[in-house]
């Protein structure tokens, strides 16, 4: 596993129509026979980065500078249209609030439904269900519907999922907003704990002093395009405009 | 462009599979105060309603007309609502999709699935009646669950098409709706097959809901097993449309990420 990078996106590009029309059948007739994508618009325009195993990395960048969109390919959940993307370990994504939660079930009820999506066994799930409740600190709501928990607790919730269910890759998108600071404490612990391990860490957040501590590495994107890799620290520095570049 | 991952999804389907049963029901149920009472309420009042009309109304001279139509019902009514319900189930489920990596398959295949347990409850509320009516059970019987397992691969197949249409087109379940519209004229539910026009008889040969409607009345009503050019017919565009849906699914996957 060591022989190969964590992460390795050489190339890659992901295009969307711009064209608020495409759902319409005309569209997607033409898309059938071959046509391109009309008003193409790049999300990720050439993005080349390797990640190793054991590092923890930053990926920052504007509101629409294709984070996200980044994020969906490491998380295998879409496809590359240039370029390829290698991935080599086992992900668990926490994708905005949530992750895939639905507010009828449980907190019990998601964690199981969440645990088999990630494609763990009914065992591995009734051996991890105690550690992931306690590290919520969700307590006696945990038997409750998703709807009645606060954001703070589902996103609580949410990454105790995604951290005990031992990926090799995180990805984490803006999940510190909400947390309390002792949440946010036990999250810190539990990361330094992961990197410790040799696990890989992707993480989104506009909170630098977080991915100060957290990473030490940063990607900056701007409009799609990687603009800047390098130590977390200075690129901070340069993306805040406290240096100039 | 390419893709890879050095870890396919190797999870376990079963209990993926039962957590997602699990969830429909319980996402269906737990809001309801009649709950699975339902299930055996729709078809009797809809069973009521047709024996009215085609007794007192347009009367058809049918015996056991209750039983006869509720053959038609119960397996028409378990494909049109898997069928549509199928349909919306990869739209429905989107907030899973865009946050996990698992086969997507898995989505409208489980969402047909839990509507077997109203199949089954309706098919022994169809049996009670048939036993009412007179009828005596024989060995014949045992044809139920073949034909009925025929019908729910056929439905599978629709569901993992359509759903997988539906990311693309919106509107594809209202082409659904209308289409189970047209069934159920179509399908001799109210009618017998017997009084078609011979020129008609290729129209309802390859449908595998009449089919499946013709094979329930063969063993519950007529005492007899359902033909052999019958079920080797059910069986293959059963397996065909299963086939051509799971092939439609792989082509479109791709992009079901950035549609949904």
């Amino acid at each position: 596993m060591t022989s190969h990078p964590a992460i390795e996106f050489s190339g890659v590009s992901k295009m969307y129509s711009r064209s608020a029309d495409r759902k319409l059948l005309r569209s997607h007739v033409e898309g059938w026979f071959g046509r391109k994508l009309r008003d193409p618009f790049y999300a990720l325009r050439g993005v080349s980065f390797t990640l190793d195993h054991c590092q923890s990395v930053a990926v920052l960048g504007a509101n629409g500078a294709g984070k996200s969109t980044l994020l969906s390919l490491v998380a295998g959940l879409s496809e590359p249209d240039e370029g390829t993307v290698r991935v080599n370990g086992r992900v668990a994504a926490l994708l905005e609030l949530g992750s895939g939660f639905h507010p009828d079930l449980t907190g019990i009820e998601n964690v199981k439904l969440n645990a088999s999506l990630l494609g763990l066994s009914r065992r591995r799930t009734e051996e991890l269900l105690p550690h992931i409740v306690d590290f919520s600190g969700i307590a006696e709501f945990i038997h409750q519907p998703l709807r009645t928990y606060s954001s703070g607790m589902i996103m609580r919730l949410g990454f105790s999922v995604a951290v005990n269910v031992d990926p090799d890759i995180l990805i984490l998108d803006e999940v510190f907003a909400v947390g309390d600071q002792a949440f946010q404490a036990r999250c810190h612990e539990k990361i330094i704990e992961f990197k410790k391990a040799g696990k890989t860490m992707l993480c989104v957040s506009h909170a630098s002093a977080t991915l100060h501590q957290l990473c030490d590495r940063a990607l900056w994107l701007d409009h799609g395009q990687l603009v800047m890799d390098g130590p977390v620290d200075d690129v901070i520095a340069i993306y805040e405009g406290r240096v100039p570049r | 462009m390419a893709h890879s991952f050095s870890a396919t999804w190797s999870g376990d389907y079963r209990f993926l599979l039962t957590n997602l049963l699990l969830k429909d029901f319980r996402v269906r149920y737990r809001n309801m105060s009649l709950g699975f009472g339902w299930s055996v309420a729709s078809p009797l009042v809809m069973m009521a309603v047709l024996t009215f009309i085609f007794t007192w109304i347009f009367p058809t001279g049918q015996p056991h007309f209750p039983a006869f139509v509720l053959c038609g019902l119960v397996p028409f009514n378990f494909f049109a609502t898997s069928w549509v319900m199928g349909t919306v189930s990869l739209v429905g489920n989107a907030h899973l999709i865009k946050r996990t990596r698992f086969p997507r398959e898995i989505i409208p295949v489980s969402t047909v699935l839990a509507n077997c347990i109203h199949f089954a409850i309706q098919i022994a509320l169809l049996l009670a009646l048939v036993l009412l009516s007179g009828f005596s059970p024989s060995r014949n019987w045992l044809w139920i669950p073949v034909v009925a397992g025929f019908e729910l691969v056929f439905v599978c197949g629709l569901a993992v098409m359509f759903s997988a249409l539906d990311v693309y087109v919106r509107d594809m379940h209202y082409i659904v709706e209308s289409a189970n519209t047209v069934l159920f004229w179509m399908v001799p539910i109210f009618y017998s097959f017997t009084i078609i026009p011979e020129r008609f008889h290729e129209l309802y040969r390859f449908n595998p809901v009449a089919a499946v409607v013709m094979a329930f009345r063969n063993v519950l009503l007529d005492g007899r097993a359902p033909a052999d050019t019958l079920l080797w017919r059910l069986a293959f565009v059963s397996s065909l449309t299963f086939g051509i849906g799971l092939l439609v699914f792989r082509g479109l996957k791709r992009r079901f990420y950035d549609y949904l």
